[in-house]
């Protein structure tokens, strides 16, 4: 259904001062965005910038609570994700949402099958269109086999088959790339590319710069919900994005503290889980920060949740202050003084339909009962304390977390495993999606944590934060260790570096 | 890259996917083969004798067809636990009709009877579908007030053979070319709803809805009309089953179809669909039925009381779940070394 | 050890414990909603239905709703872990007719009674087995052993019935507390009550079962073991439902297969009917107590002024229903409320915000 006859000059998509918001928080303040047929624009902003959640508008999932959004200059507002398929905008989620007890081909054309005489799915018609749109994508996937069991790779190609079949006008692309390996990528773009050249727009999202670069010819930057600028990726660089991106000086925002260094606390050794990583080791020493970088999808959080006991691993040893920690057992490991503050704080750190109350003395439940009995203000009083030492702003202890705010929740999760009292705090991705003035609580209080000694292990997809605050940092690339840089001598190249090149083979 | 260099050995794999579906459908075709072989050994009439064969073809087929439906809900990733009362129901309704309404004809008694099953079923499907409740929950309601209202419907009453006109009674004894003609019917319900369910998009469309709910909604499916459907499908197959019931049997009292639904759902169960959804074929269904009510008949004959057919249900439908996960276990574990190779 | 230096720098706020005052977090709330209506049905019952408010009538629906009371205490459990048991009723079916049997061998009734509460905890390691060893669906699990259970019951004594039971046990399981109307059941009753409300709401092991059951991923990264937790609660209430069998067998001196066949329905019914979530997270004992009691008294009522047994099930299903559907009702209503409250936030903030 691509659409001839309108204006190539009009822009295929346009949103302007678009808002959303959920319950007490405001997800997106004023996005817009601006797409031309024929070509590739960029998407970039921190995350919790409303990237995502602008893109869902666009898909049809959320509805605007306010603002414009056009396609092809007309005013459109869907209702359903199969409205504005129907208007040929096709939306590649970050995490593939394919049906695994389904072939490849039915995945690709549910719910719009090529169908014959009394409405019967004409099997081979759709067989030999998925089997053409992977020839022209150059690609082999046996298109009868059932979806379970594919590479993400593979998954995103399935999404982009969709599309393609869809005959889409608008494709937009949630971090495609983030899981996928050097020659994956190249494959990806030439596909994108070949899309482009047909006069379709694209939208690309991604934390990388260099295949911002590479691939896109327009960039739009967001900063906290909001639309900040719009620029041909030709009048721009890297300094200028990630400037755009942040709004302020990278210094500032990390206060690092002088700590004393210490022996080592926690020493992993040889840890292997078999297809996700494999011999990770390295020590993490007190009053230490050290810092875990690597893309999304390295291994980064399977490591820790290894280190930590909620996934299990085949070989290797984690020891804390000299004692092998049983493996698979979360609850030794808080024993030992390990405390995890997991990736997502609303899926992982917290339960959303909890009071703060409870939330606050969840880890700890063990410890404040009397004689087993957890009695009267017992959690109250505890929470009170942990509420108010890290400024958690609430309308009573009693009010349920997901009432809060995005920053106030990950200060319930921080506090959460604070109120253990451990001597390892590992943090992943501590700052995901929370405003500016909260991330700098957060920075500065593990700063101090760390001049009292406690032994940090921080991972961060945003280099800048990794830099600014490490003692030392760790970079895994596709399960492995591939690098590890001194403060002095970690620049945002050379971590890079290691992060994203290629093996040599 | 791994597209290209895994392309080969994933044929395999699919073969070995489908193998694993195909295999389920055989299997329960060996397993029923072997039961009547074993049951014949011991005495020949199991087979042998007019009535020994009719009875092997014809006593399932209700079950069978109420095992289609319940089949069609579970692949959505759903389950109806009111289809046995559903049963009762329109088999008292289906005897009432010839006594309260003389000289009607019996397609009009089959056009009602599906139509209230139908409407039950509708009943359920709305609870489930609007008001976001688990069908579990649901159903195990409507089972009792379907039941209740049977009961209050009925009281002592009960329905003979001779309420009945001859013309409709003759439907559960006559045969065609010596199948029974109740057979017959449910085979044509059976391969009416194999062809829905593979051939159109609707019944596709179930198949994703079960296999994941929201990505079902994040394709733009129309989730909720679908599992809608499924429950009136449900619904009015087990009411075609309490027509049948009233002509194959003659005899109907209040506790007609009395716990069905556990067969039904054993039966989908022991045929390979999955409690958890999108998984498994009406076919698997029907064959479970035959299965599981074959063995039933066959237990007295080796020797064992017919007191323990309970039982064997329960054996089978937990032994089916076991084999179901260990499976799906291994198969997991063959893509994870599949995977650990190409890296 | 140290963090608390690092932190206490900051002057302490005060946090107010709670949002809303005393009387109101006591009075609107499910279980007090539950509780009110009880209170309702019985003074309607005492001014309407003849015979109501005679001490027997009491005594017969304490009686009948004891098996009830007992086994909803684990259920509750249960369900508020996010699991279910469906085979409650068959257990309970199967330590009759293990009663039954021992006592027929000449086994005393103590010896007997002990057997077949055994004969429920092994059902209920069955049960937790399948469903965390092997990681099944408990709803698919105990749909089986609904049959199993109930299959092995009816296959060990057939059509029979036994109802030889030593008089000084009957008697005591019909007995009353001496000088009241209420039944001497009530005290193994009120005992394990307490036991299950201390541990469901005064210890870490009931804090870990809301977790549990709102959130699988946050109880594993708290350190609860969700395996374990949910192996132990299908255990007590394997052993739960053998003591009701067990008392059962007692109070209507008959073992019999197919005794309690389809009391899950009621007991669930109840437990969801008290407040409880079908989706885990959310309940209390006081409300499944209400509960129990508010459906035992409904149908003793409808019992007394003639209506039949099953009209009483239509109701029962229909009260099903309508607690499970009217929870989902003012859950949506709720989020609706909420978004429309962010909804004018939102327009609010974005006014000011430059584009």
């Amino acid at each position: 259904m691509t659409d001839t006859v309108t204006d190539p000059a009009t822009p295929a998509l346009e949103l302007s001062r678009v808002v959303k918001s959920f319950g007490a928080v405001v997800a997106l303040r004023s996005g817009s965005l601006r797409l031309d047929k024929g070509s590739i624009h960029a998407l970039i902003g921190e995350n919790g910038a409303g990237k995502s959640t602008l893109v869902k508008i666009v898909a049809g999932l959320y509805r605007r609570d306010a603002g414009e959004f056009r396609l092809d200059g007309e005013p459109v507002d869907f209702h359903s994700t199969a409205q504005s398929k129907a208007a040929g905008i096709a939306v590649i989620y970050q995490e593939p949402t394919l049906f695994p007890d389904l072939s490849v081909t039915e995945n690709i054309f549910m719910g719009r099958q090529p169908v014959g005489t009394l409405g019967r799915i004409d099997r081979k018609a759709m067989r030999d269109e998925a089997t053409q749109i992977f020839e022209r994508l150059g690609v082999r996937i046996d298109p009868e086999r059932l979806t379970e069991g594919l590479s993400i790779a593979d998954q995103q190609i399935i999404e982009i088959a969709k599309a393609i079949s869809l005959d889409a006008r608008v494709l937009i692309m949630d971090e495609p790339t983030a899981a996928l390996s050097g020659v994956e990528v190249e494959r990806l773009f030439a596909v994108a590319r070949s899309l482009r050249d047909e006069g379709r727009a694209l939208v690309f999202i991604s934390h990388r710069f260099d295949e911002v670069f590479e691939l896109c010819d327009t960039v739009t930057v967001m900063r906290d919900g909001s639309y900040i600028d719009t620029m041909p990726i030709a009048d721009t660089s890297v300094d200028e994005l990630v400037h755009l991106m942040v709004g302020r000086d990278v210094t500032e925002m990390f206060p690092k503290l002088p700590a004393d260094i210490g022996e080592d606390v926690l020493v992993v050794d040889g840890l292997t889980q078999k297809g996700v990583f494999h011999d990770i080791s390295f020590t993490v020493r007190s009053g230490e920060i050290v810092g875990l970088a690597g893309l999304v999808g390295a291994g980064r959080s399977e490591v820790v949740r290894a280190i930590y006991g909620v996934d299990p691993y085949q070989s290797g040893s984690v020891t804390v202050s000299g004692k092998a920690l049983p493996k698979g057992n979360p609850k030794a490991a808080m024993a030992r003084g390990i405390a995890l503050v997991p990736e997502d704080r609303r899926k992982q750190g917290q339960v959303l339909e909890q009071t703060v109350s409870r939330n606050l003395t969840l880890a700890i439940r063990h410890r404040l009962a009397k004689m087993g009995l957890i009695w009267g203000g017992v959690e109250n009083e505890s929470a009170k304390v942990w509420a108010s030492r890290l400024e958690v702003k609430t309308s009573a202890l009693d009010a349920e977390t997901g009432t809060l705010s995005g920053g106030n929740q990950q200060k319930v999760v921080l506090a959460k495993w604070l109120a253990t009292n451990p001597r390892v705090l590992i943090v992943d991705e501590p700052t995901r999606g929370i405003d500016v003035g909260t991330k700098a609580e957060v920075h500065r209080l593990i700063s101090q944590l760390a001049q009292e000694g406690l032994a940090i292990l921080t991972i961060s997809s945003e280099l800048p934060e990794v830099l600014g605050m490490a003692d030392r940092v760790l970079v895994m690339r596709a399960g492995r260790l591939t690098g590890e840089f001194d403060r002095s001598e970690a620049t945002p190249e050379a971590v890079m570096f290691a992060a994203t090149a290629e093996e040599v083979a | 890259m791994t597209t290209t260099t895994a392309a080969a050995p994933r044929r395999s794999a699919l073969g070995v996917a489908g193998g694993v579906l195909k295999a389920r459908e055989t299997g329960i075709v060996i397993a029923l083969v072997a039961v009547v072989i074993a049951a014949t050994a011991v005495n020949p009439t199991f087979i042998f004798s007019g009535d020994g064969f009719r009875d092997l073809l014809l006593t399932p087929s209700l079950l069978m067809v109420v095992a289609l439906g319940q089949a069609v809900v579970i692949i959505t990733r759903n389950v109806d636990l009111s289809v046995g009362s559903v049963v009762g129901l329109t088999a008292y309704m289906t005897g009432r009709l010839f006594i309260d309404v003389p000289g009607i004809h019996p397609a009009l008694v089959f056009l009602a009877g599906i139509a209230l099953g139908a409407l039950l079923g509708l009943i359920n499907g709305a609870l489930v579908a609007f008001a976001k409740v688990p069908a579990l929950v649901i159903t195990l309601g409507t089972m009792y007030i379907y039941r209740g209202i049977n009961v209050a419907w009925t009281g002592s009453d009960r329905i003979n053979a001779s309420d009945m006109p001859a013309s409709f009674r003759g439907l559960g004894t006559q045969d065609v070319l010596g199948i029974p003609l109740l057979t017959l019917l449910a085979v044509i319900v059976l391969v009416f709803t194999a062809w829905y369910l593979r051939n159109l998009r609707s019944g596709r469309e179930l198949y994703a809805i079960g296999s994941d709910p929201d990505a079902a909604h994040l394709y733009g499916l129309r989730v909720t009309r679908r599992v809608l459907a499924a429950f009136i499908v449900c619904g009015a197959l087990a009411g075609l089953a309490g027509v049948l019931f009233a002509a194959r049997y003659g005899t109907v009292s209040s506790n007609a179809g009395y716990g069905w639904e556990l067969q039904a759902i054993g039966a989908a169960v022991i045929g390979g669909v999955a409690m958890s959804g999108g998984v498994g074929t009406v076919w698997g269904a029907a064959f479970g039925a035959y299965l599981l009510l074959t063995i039933n008949r066959a237990l007295p004959i080796i020797g064992i009381q017919d007191f323990w057919q309970r039982a064997v249900v329960g054996i089978l439908i937990i032994g089916a779940i076991i084999l179901d996960r260990v499976l799906a276990l291994r198969q997991h574990r063959r893509l994870v070394a599949a995977r650990e190779e190409v890296k | 050890m140290s963090t608390a230096t690092a932190l206490t720098e900051k002057p302490t706020r005060d946090y107010k414990a709670y949002q809303h005052p005393l009387w109101r977090r006591l009075l609107i709330n499910r279980e007090a909603a539950i509780i009110g209506l009880l209170i309702l049905v019985v003074i309607v019952a005492m001014l309407t239905v003849p015979n109501f408010d005679s001490p027997l009538t009491m005594t017969f629906l304490i009686r009948e709703i004891a098996p009830i009371l007992l086994i909803a205490l684990p259920m509750t459990l249960i369900i508020i872990t996010e699991e279910i048991d469906l085979s409650v009723a068959s257990i309970l079916g199967l330590s009759s007719v293990v009663t039954g049997l021992g006592v027929q061998a000449g086994w005393s009734l103590p010896v007997a009674g002990l057997v077949a509460i055994l004969v429920g905890v092994i059902a209920g390691v069955i049960n937790g087995s399948l469903i965390t060893f092997v990681g099944l669906p408990s709803l698919a699990v105990t749909i089986g052993t609904l049959a199993l259970f109930r299959g092995i019951a009816v296959g060990l004594l057939g059509t029979t019935a036994i109802s030889e039971f030593p008089e000084y046990w009957t008697d005591l399981a019909r007995a009353n507390i001496p000088g009241t109307p209420v039944p001497l059941i009530i005290v193994p009753f009120i005992v394990l009550a307490i036991v299950f409300a201390v541990l469901l709401h005064f210890t870490p092991f009931g804090r870990s079962l809301y977790t549990i059951g709102l959130n699988k991923e946050v109880a594993a990264f708290s350190g609860i073991d969700v395996r374990m937790t949910k192996f132990w609660l299908f255990v007590m209430s394997g052993t739960v439902s053998g003591f009701a069998g067990v008392y059962f067998t007692l109070l209507y001196n008959n073992a019999r297969g197919d005794n309690a066949i389809g009391m899950e329905l009621l007991i669930i019914a109840s437990v969801l009917l008290g407040g409880v979530s079908i989706f885990g997270g959310r309940g209390a004992l006081h409300g499944v107590i209400a509960g129990v009691f508010l459906i035992g008294t409904m149908s003793s009522a409808l019992r007394l002024a003639g209506v039949t047994s099953d009209i009483i099930n239509v109701i029962t299903g229909t009260v099903l229903i309508l607690s499970v559907v009217s929870a989902s009702f003012l859950a949506w209503i709720r989020t609706n409320r909420i978004a429309a409250i962010g909804r004018k936030k939102g327009q609010a903030g974005s006014t000011g915000a430059p584009a």
